[in-house]
């Protein structure tokens, strides 16, 4: 069994909002080993992308605790942090806005290694990116080019290369491969896939797909309106969901299969509820089509019911 | 007389800049049967939306040019009828459901005004107000949202129900030709598969023939009669569903396509994307457009456009058949 290298404590980030508070996540427990990869999907709005930003201290956190090698990162002042966050990076989902127009390709890459002052000559710092340019497959002689000359795939491998920079091991990506087409999807995930294997990298893959996810990680959690509704390995969660939304959103997918179209999916009514003030009780209960007195009654905690597999749907058996 | 309710033949559009030409669509001919759905699958850069707009003439005046080609629509070629006729057939007889429902929309009119104002545009029997009010609340209800929020604003609403808004745009007239453009790419999966349910019943209430122009090649296997694959502005292979999703004989993009796609069945190590990237379109190469990428090329592929290897319904654009 690997070592656990990020594990999250009822970590919480509620949102000042004039109506209140908007609950972005909202108690969520997840826990990563070294090496794998923990699969974030849910819909627009559930709070995955703040899951993968509190995690990196990015947006402080609310209440709660993260855990990094074992320590209490919430707990690190900025100084301790800014020297930690080189061991965890970010990949952002959208590679056109996310890049600063006004550097060339050479420049974006450098400017971690410069920031974090790596390197005391700059001959190294450039020896540094044109081996990064060369992991992460951009040809040497696009170095000076801007990021607007270049396709959304180059764009994003620019983003993959300012990431491994610092040489972290741990990396949230955020939608990396929402923004690129399907061909160039799939050479960015065999990019990830590769230098995981090569560097031993971590990876949280936050993602509303959810082909790419079964396709990338070891486990996965569900998100709902802030919470995690189902956490288990990839394999047992496309096989025996056990949270009713799970089972919805799976039955949603589309699947490039004719055979398929003459059955027709039970389509999910209504729509996500707002995360501002939530009432008590599981968040899915007013679309969910198995709901009961009891699961308007109180909140659910996630609870095992097979090895590995967390759900805090209350009608699903041991 | 065939049952085509449109017909594309040799459709050639360009835009042209003082510094450049981007070949946008060349050369494609498909046509669309009454009461089917036609899929038109490529990637950003394809042609796809540049196709949709030539048949509702909506292209940029300035820039766009049809080099060639004709769009019959029930045997009348709109590509040669003055605007004042396109006026009439557009947004009654052939209408469009715009990508991005966020800004398809006008921020500062009510959803009410916005159906209500294609019914007042075409409202060829004079109809009074109080029947355009009632058949904006008919159209509401039918897309699934109540009536009693026809005052509110686009913002009012979610991104679900602002693409409800746009369909029920796109149908108060009863078209007899629907072209939605990745009506569902903005959308969370739980909702696309609402609204793409809602839309496969509507078309059959409203006897609708539709193109469906998509990236999502699920979307296309779940909806789709007919399937057209575009690459560089070229239809590359056309057929029935059935001929895209199992015959044995593809076009080498097509086989790219669906290797780029993780599985959800089967467990896969690795995917199998095309190398390399779409065509420069001010820059075709000559030949096969897909040719630099593909992986079995031939010599003679470089240097002669491929003709069409047909088999029944299905026909490939490509020298290896």
């Amino acid at each position: 069994m690997s070592d656990t290298l990020v594990e999250t404590k009822d970590l919480k980030k509620y949102f000042k909002v004039p109506a209140g508070f908007l609950h972005a996540v909202d108690g969520v427990d997840v826990k990563i080993d070294a090496g794998r990869t923990l699969g974030v999907v849910g819909e627009s709005g559930c709070g995955k992308s703040t899951l993968g930003r509190t995690i990196l201290r990015l947006t402080e956190p609310t209440g709660g605790a993260v855990f990094f090698e074992g320590a209490n990162i919430l707990e690190y002042d900025k100084k301790k942090m800014s020297v930690e966050r080189c061991k965890m990076q970010i990949i952002f989902q959208d590679p056109y806005s996310s890049l600063n127009p006004r550097m060339s390709v050479q420049e974006l890459i450098a400017e971690p290694l410069i920031v974090n002052k790596v390197y005391d000559k700059k001959t190294k710092v450039y020896n540094e990116v044109s081996k990064l340019m060369d992991i992460v497959g951009l040809a040497e002689r696009l170095a000076g080019a801007y990021p607007h000359e270049l396709d959304g795939g180059r764009r994003q491998r620019i983003g993959v290369a300012r990431a491994l920079a610092l040489k972290p091991k741990f990396i949230v990506c955020d939608e990396p491969v929402s923004a690129l087409d399907v061909s160039i999807q799939a050479q960015i995930l065999n990019l990830l896939m590769d230098l995981q294997a090569e560097m031993g990298l971590t990876y949280m893959f936050i993602t509303h797909d959810l082909s790419v996810v079964k396709h990338i990680s070891n486990e996965i959690a569900v998100m709902y309106l802030g919470k995690c509704v189902e956490r288990a390995s990839s394999q047992e969660l496309f096989t025996a969901p056990a949270h009713p939304y799970t089972q919805a959103l799976l039955s949603a997918i589309p699947v490039p299969d004719i055979a398929m179209r003459k059955k027709k999916a039970e389509v999910l009514g209504g729509e996500v509820a707002s995360p501002v003030n939530p009432p008590p009780g599981c968040r899915f209960a007013v679309r969910c089509p198995r709901v009961r007195s009891e699961c308007i009654a109180s909140d659910a905690p996630l609870k095992e019911i097979s090895p590995g597999h967390f759900t805090n749907c209350i009608l699903a058996k041991y | 007389m065939s049952e085509n309710l449109l017909e594309i033949k040799n459709l050639t559009v360009a835009y042209e800049t003082d510094l450049e030409t981007i070949r946008a669509v060349n050369n494609i001919s498909f046509s669309l049967e009454r009461g089917s759905t036609l899929g038109i699958v490529g990637e950003t850069g394809a042609g796809k939306t540049t196709t949709a707009l030539s048949i509702l003439r909506l292209l940029p005046e300035r820039t766009a040019k049809i080099k060639s080609g004709s769009i019959l629509f029930k045997g009348e070629n709109l590509l040669s009828c003055p605007e004042s006729r396109m006026l009439k057939i557009r947004g009654a007889r052939i209408s469009m459901i715009f990508q991005d429902p966020m800004t398809a929309l006008n921020p500062i009119l009510t959803i009410e005004d916005q159906i209500g104002e294609t019914l007042r545009f075409h409202n060829a029997e004079n109809r009074p107000n109080a029947k355009i009010a009632a058949k904006v609340e008919e159209t509401l209800e039918m897309v699934g949202i109540p009536a009693s929020r026809k005052k509110d604003y686009p913002h009012q609403l979610s991104g679900g129900m602002k693409q409800r808004v746009v369909i029920a745009i796109a149908l108060a007239c009863e078209p007899e030709l629907l072209i939605a453009d990745e009506p569902t790419t903005a959308l969370d999966v739980t909702i696309q598969a609402q609204v793409l349910a809602m839309i496969e019943e509507l078309k059959t209430r409203l006897d609708t023939s539709m193109i469906m122009i998509t990236h999502d090649l699920g979307v296309v296997a779940q909806t789709c009669d007919d399937v057209c694959v575009m690459y560089a502005g070229e239809v590359i292979e056309i057929g029935s569903a059935e001929d895209i999703f199992t015959a044995p004989a593809h076009h080498p993009y097509t086989v790219g396509l669906f290797g780029s796609l993780p599985n959800l069945k089967a467990e896969t190590a690795r995917l199998n994307p095309i190398a390399g990237l779409m065509p420069d379109p001010t820059d075709l190469p000559k030949g096969c457009k897909f040719s630099p990428r593909c992986p079995r090329r031939m010599d003679v592929c470089e240097e002669k456009e491929p003709a069409a290897f047909v088999n029944g319904t299905h026909s490939i654009y490509c020298h290896l058949f």
